[in-house]
């Protein structure tokens, strides 16, 4: 196990994250105006509907418009003067509806513009279809079905997303994952033998078997995504909503009896007022965020380069309580590098590296390639010529892989005991010094490898293990946030024991197998945990499958990307960290507005109900000091507006996270969005009432 | 200054003795090896539920507990209706009528739901049989349903399952109800309070006219009227009654019966859950706004009407009984209207408006300890909507107890937000539409909103207290009043019920530094300002428009 492969990246992302992103960003510009002409085609009734806090305002706004262009429709004692302050009301009811529907489409907006750049990788081409006789028909790309078997040669664009079964060629994949280095891709290999439709094949020749119809595949998949077309409302999003909606159902039964109760005091309040205290009371600025919030999470998410397959799914991020994390690639840097030779049995180094060198030379892996480095530092030569012998591939099944030199010498190397078990097969004798540094490499955190030739053993390779640096501190993070980090590797005991310590994750599972992340995961949902891992090869499909929040690997198979919810088009395992924090960053935004938009509602009453009832003795209710009755009323309104606007930014950025316990986070989200909404309207609209004042509005 | 030493004194004794009945109530409903005095009750009970053919299996739904709760409380109210509508004459020295069919429908309605508002004269209605066979009956059975409905819902947020109703029903009555009600009944009888079948006492004033004084089995009555927070009088003038309340101590132990089974509920609440601590933070919450409460309405009584200080001293007099003073009459008036008892200990249509207000809000939260059982009840749902609510800012799904609150628990807690609103504010507005000379209101301006709006809030809250000076013996107060009694017991009941079933449901989580804790101070302020914006704010205006514009009125 320890020098698998399945864990080894063809591609490593590169550079700065802004420096890979895979599509142009979308211009500011464009996005604005695409907006605002938005906002005005959502104000159909058909799409309003859907909505039920913005669908009350909508309903307000057509009563209100009537009333300002007939002031009598309801009440033949209405004056034709009180059609300016109507017209008013009325204005400011629309601007919160267009608020709320600019705020929704400028979330779509960046949404919609990476949907049209992707589109356009998507020219139909044309296909070579092998048929079951082996002969080869010319069709549309859309013709093709899952199944079919087609040739692709240098210069064609792959025409769906396939798994290749003969061939070796370069692709380049830069039309998703903005990578330009060209990647190879063959057959049988786990993880370079799936390509996407789109991609462009630069040399060579592929045979492919479509693993996705038409409009299936995964681009589309990304398209519909990253538009929102597939987009469903989230478990909190539809709790919060049945929230909203019976506040909104409790303020409409209380604003609709208050007529009648203050009509018995014969100061029966205007229909506008009515309309206006209602528009107040009911939660409109987390209304006509919310689904602006779900939108924008799910494109920071794509930002990060990561792909979600449902709002769901990024909403789970915030929930998970473990991360099962592979060491190598996300808690080490993905290559281990030789760093020192330990001969045995009475070998001297420089015979060590001669046989490393010999057991190394076919492998190409980074921890390979190391061997060979250091071994040509320490001046070793190969046993023998290279054109002759053959490699042994490294199995997970053997543990072990090495070269037989044309003279029938075996030059192998792996998992100390299964060298131990092959030196014993082969009839020699296995030293204790082994042990000891075995031992030794394993308390410095490194990986033993042993090495022998054919029944002599020679000693072993001490490859180092580099911990990523400042993963210890995001781990720190984690525990503070109450996230248990779980590190799978395929090391020994002592190995994993001393990675852990130093990486200062909470748990590991030592010389893992694939079936032990399903019985880790599963472990610990039924502890009623939510589990997140990543991973790649096609062994970890039943895994992603089995997390609540599975992130696939771009460069992984197209079997891991299916089972998981999340593809990492960067391929940084890392990153499961900051997705956790998007989806935390979610849930917290949408709380806050909400509590936000409640805790408005206290100066609300303060502004409105003194006016609406001026002639009852409830002037002292008017804390504010508003100017007149309709000043009062047409302030709270015109903050009601102005708030959706003033936190759209807020809204489409989220409220910014930080590690902290929940209590902590608790005190200082109360403070800042609890009191806020408590105070700051108070000042907002007292500023209104100046304002309008001074410009004699009223 | 003796008032408000008593009255803390009361709540001293209160936070004393919760505990001891609190151990008690969890031993009962969680089947807790039984002290020794009640274990010779097992056979009895069980002997009882085999006689109904009943198994004492726990229900697997949350039907299963409501169908023995609805189906038993429909058999109760037949009885008792059929008492009133036919009063026979055994045990009716005074040879009392039946009632009118609205009448004796709102009286049954209203005393099956524990709200015990009364629209007639009882002594001059009632005979003994339908005072004991038909009111004392419900008060008994009410209570006890609401506590079984209370720990049912417990069991539920502790993961329990939600229990049988009937054998939570019959434990309530033989181990809570029925003992603690003699005990207190005996204290009364010492005191002075009658308990006697005797026909009412013929005397001679001391200005030499005849006077009836109506007697009955009152001590017994009374203790469960206190202890099951029913609140319906005896006599009509309720325990402003020498009969029902003779002396300042009798007074003080029946606003401590008050308080001492919703208060214990909490209690045991906590060790239900295994947190103590969580329950004394509730403790806390509810006490906080009933000692407001209680300033304020003790505050206000004691300084009286500032329009008439100028000719009388020594606060606000009308309506109060001498023996209990301005200030324990306050607190009587904030402790009825709290535990949705309704017994009053003078007249609240005669309080200050600030006193009012307190009687109404607490009416509007029902959770200032609230009904027998039910008021718990309405405390998890607020904090479960307060979880939800600021739980998100935490970042991660909020969970209440190591359960998740996802959509179907805030779906039914919202549903219990919105019964109430739906049946003060529409009945009441209605009303109101017919104009001040309409439905006997008996003031004009905002004093008859207050009149109305409370009238219906009342009986929705299940309270029962009254601003008595409405004509209320109508067949529209009857019915409409009717409506609110059974909407807001049954549905309420139902949600509460659905609600802890599904949360029973859900796994529990073990707590991480990423849960947001529920049982500390932070939390507890959160809950409480969650109460009172989502409990009262919707009511705010018709409180502005009634008790606040006429305390405004009187202060300018």
């Amino acid at each position: 196990m320890p020098t698998s492969t399945r864990v080894l990246f063809p591609r490593m992302p590169r550079g700065p994250r802004q420096e890979r992103r895979y599509l142009e960003r979308p211009r500011q510009q464009g996005l604005l105006q695409r907006a605002i002409v938005e906002a005005f085609r959502k104000l159909d009734p058909r799409l309003a509907v859907a909505n039920p806090v913005m669908f009350v305002v909508w309903c307000g706004t057509v009563l209100c418009l009537a009333l300002t262009i007939e002031p009598r429709l309801l009440d033949a004692a209405a004056g034709a003067r009180e059609r300016g302050f109507n017209a008013l009301i009325s204005l400011t009811l629309l601007a919160t509806l267009l608020f709320a529907n600019f705020a929704e489409a400028l979330a779509e907006g960046r949404g919609k513009a990476q949907a049209d750049a992707l589109r356009r990788t998507q020219a139909r081409t044309q296909a070579r279809r092998q048929l079951p006789d082996g002969s080869i028909e010319l069709v549309d790309s859309s013709a093709l079905r899952r199944g079919d078997v087609v040739l692709v040669q240098g210069g064609d664009v792959i025409p769906a997303d396939g798994e290749v079964i003969a061939g070796v060629a370069s692709v380049d994949e830069s039309a998703i994952t903005g990578e330009s280095a060209p990647v190879l891709k063959e057959a049988g290999s786990d993880v370079a033998g799936s390509v996407t439709g789109g991609t462009r094949i630069l040399s060579d020749q592929l045979t492919l078997r479509i693993s996705a119809d038409p409009g299936k595949g995964f681009i589309d998949r990304m398209i519909a995504l990253v538009e929102g077309a597939e987009r469903s409302k989230t478990p909190n999003e539809i709790a919060l909503t049945v929230l909203l909606a019976v506040l909104t159902q409790v303020f409409l039964i209380a604003v609709a009896t208050l007529s009648p109760v203050a009509g018995f005091l014969q100061k029966p309040p205007s229909v506008v007022t009515l309309v206006a205290l209602l528009v107040a009371l009911i939660p409109t600025t987390i209304g006509g965020l919310l689904s602006a919030i779900g939108i924008a999470g799910m494109d920071r998410v794509a930002q990060f380069n990561v792909i979600a397959t449902s709002g769901r799914a990024v909403e789970a991020c915030g929930d998970v309580n473990t991360l099962v994390l592979d060491k190598t690639g996300t808690i080490t840097l993905g290559n281990r590098l030789a760093e020192e030779f330990l001969p045995v049995g009475g070998y001297s180094s420089a015979e060590l590296a001669v046989v490393a060198y010999g057991a190394s030379c076919f492998d190409q892996t980074p921890e390979g390639r190391s061997i060979v480095r250091l071994a040509e530092k320490l001046g070793a030569a190969l046993p023998f010529e290279p054109a002759s012998a053959s490699g042994i591939d490294f199995s997970a099944r053997t543990r072990m892989s090495g070269s037989d030199s044309a003279d029938g010498i075996e030059f192998r190397k792996g998992a100390v005991d299964a060298i131990k078990g092959f030196v014993r097969s082969r009839g020699g004798v296995v030293p204790d010094q082994l042990d000891q540094c075995f031992e030794q490499v394993s308390r410095l955190g490194g990986t033993p490898l042993a090495v022998c030739r054919g029944a002599e053993l020679y000693g072993v390779i001490y490859l180092k293990d580099i911990i990523k640096p400042g993963i210890r501190e995001r781990f720190d993070q984690l525990r503070r946030m109450g996230i248990r980090t779980v590190m799978l590797t395929g090391d020994n005991p002592i190995t994993a024991g001393v990675i852990a310590r130093e990486a200062g994750v909470d748990d590991f599972i030592a010389e893992a197998t694939p079936e032990d992340k399903i019985a880790v995961i599963q472990q610990e949902q039924k502890l009623g945990k939510l589990v997140a891992m990543t991973g790649d090869g096609s062994n970890d499909a039943p895994a992603l499958a089995q997390a609540n929040v599975g992130v696939a690997m771009n460069s992984g198979t197209q079997a891991a990307k299916e089972a998981a919810n999340m593809v990492d088009l960067d391929s940084d395992p890392t990153k499961l960290i900051d997705i956790v924090t998007i989806g935390k960053q979610l849930l917290i935004t949408r709380g806050a507005l909400t509590t936000f938009s409640i805790a408005n509602d206290i100066a609300k009453y303060f502004a409105i109900l003194p006016a609406l009832f001026a002639g009852v003795g409830l002037q002292a209710l008017n804390v504010m000091r508003l100017a007149s009755p309709q000043s009062a009323i047409l302030s709270a309104m015109v903050f009601n507006a102005l708030i959706i606007p003033a936190l759209v930014p807020l809204a489409l950025k989220g409220v910014k996270f930080r590690p902290l316990s929940a209590e902590q986070l608790l005190r200082r989200n109360l403070l800042v969005y609890g009191a806020g909404g408590v105070v700051a309207p108070f000042i907002g609209i007292k500023l209104i009432d100046l304002a309008i004042g001074a410009l004699r509005l009223i | 200054m003796l008032p408000w030493l008593l009255a803390a004194a009361l709540l001293a004794v209160v936070v004393l003795t919760a505990p001891v009945l609190g151990r008690h109530l969890y031993a009962v409903f969680d089947d807790r090896p039984q002290p020794a005095w009640d274990r010779w009750l097992t056979p009895l009970e069980s002997g009882l539920l085999r006689w109904i053919g009943e198994t004492g299996r726990p229900a697997d739904s949350p039907w299963g507990y409501l169908l023995p709760l609805l189906i038993s409380n429909a058999l109760f109210g037949l009885v008792a209706l059929a008492l009133l509508v036919w009063q026979p004459t055994w045990l009716n020295p005074l040879g009392f009528g039946g009632l009118r069919w609205d009448l004796a429908l709102h009286t049954t309605l209203s005393f099956l739901t524990n709200t015990d508002q009364q629209h007639l004269i009882p002594e001059q209605s009632l005979g003994n049989l339908a005072q004991l066979g038909a009111m004392q009956f419900l008060m008994f059975v009410s209570a006890a349903t609401g506590l079984a409905v209370g720990f049912a819902v417990i069991r539920g947020f502790s993961g329990r399952p939600l229990g049988n109703f009937y054998r939570d029903l019959l434990r309530a009555l033989s181990r809570v109800l029925i003992p603690a009600s003699l005990l207190l009944a005996l204290f009364l009888l010492v005191s002075g309070v009658p308990m006697t079948l005797a026909s009412p006492l013929e005397i001679t004033t001391l200005e030499g006219g005849q006077q009836w004084l109506p007697r009955g089995p009152i001590a017994l009555f009374e203790a469960i009227k206190q202890l099951g927070e029913n609140g319906g009088g005896f006599v009509s003038a309720n325990a402003a009654h020498p009969y029902e309340n003779p002396t300042l101590l009798t007074n003080l132990v029946s606003t401590w019966a008050m308080l001492i089974i919703p208060a214990a509920t909490i209690d045991a609440f906590g060790r239900f859950v295994g947190n103590r601590r969580q329950s004394s933070l509730l403790l806390v919450l509810v006490f906080g706004l009933l000692i407001a409460g209680a300033v304020v309405a003790m505050a206000a009584e004691q300084a009286g009407n500032p329009l008439l200080s100028s000719w009388i001293s020594g606060g606000n007099l009308q309506g109060k009984e001498l023996r209990f003073g301005t200030g324990l009459t306050g607190l009587y008036a904030t402790v009825t209207t709290g535990t949705m008892t309704g017994a009053v200990n003078g007249a609240i249509d005669a309080a200050m408006p600030l006193t009012i207000l307190t009687a109404l809000f607490n009416l509007f939260l029902q959770v200032v300890f609230g009904g027998q059982g039910t008021g718990m009840a309405y405390l998890l749902v607020f904090a479960l909507l307060a979880v939800f609510l600021t739980g998100l800012m935490v970042g991660r799904t909020p969970e209440f107890l190591g359960r998740k609150v996802e959509k179907a628990q805030v779906v039914w807690a919202s549903l219990v937000l919105l019964i109430h609103p739906l049946f003060v504010l529409i009945p009441a507005a209605l009303t109101l539409a017919g104009g001040p000379s309409w439905a006997g209101i008996s003031n004009p301006g905002s004093h008859g909103i207050s009149q109305v709006v409370y009238e219906y809030a009342s009986a929705a809250a299940n309270n029962g207290s009254g601003l008595e000076g409405l004509g209320d013996g109508t067949p529209w107060w009857n019915l409409s009043a009717s409506l609110s009694l059974l909407g807001g017991r049954y549905l309420p009941i139902a949600a509460l019920v659905a609600l802890a079933d599904g949360v029973r449901r859900k796994p529990a989580l073990e707590p991480s530094p990423g849960t947001l804790r529920t049982d500390t101070g932070l939390f507890t302020g959160v809950t409480a300002v969650v109460l009172v914006i989502l409990g009262a704010l919707t009511f705010f205006p018709v409180l502005a428009l009634g008790p606040i514009a006429e305390a405004l009125t009187l202060a300018s």
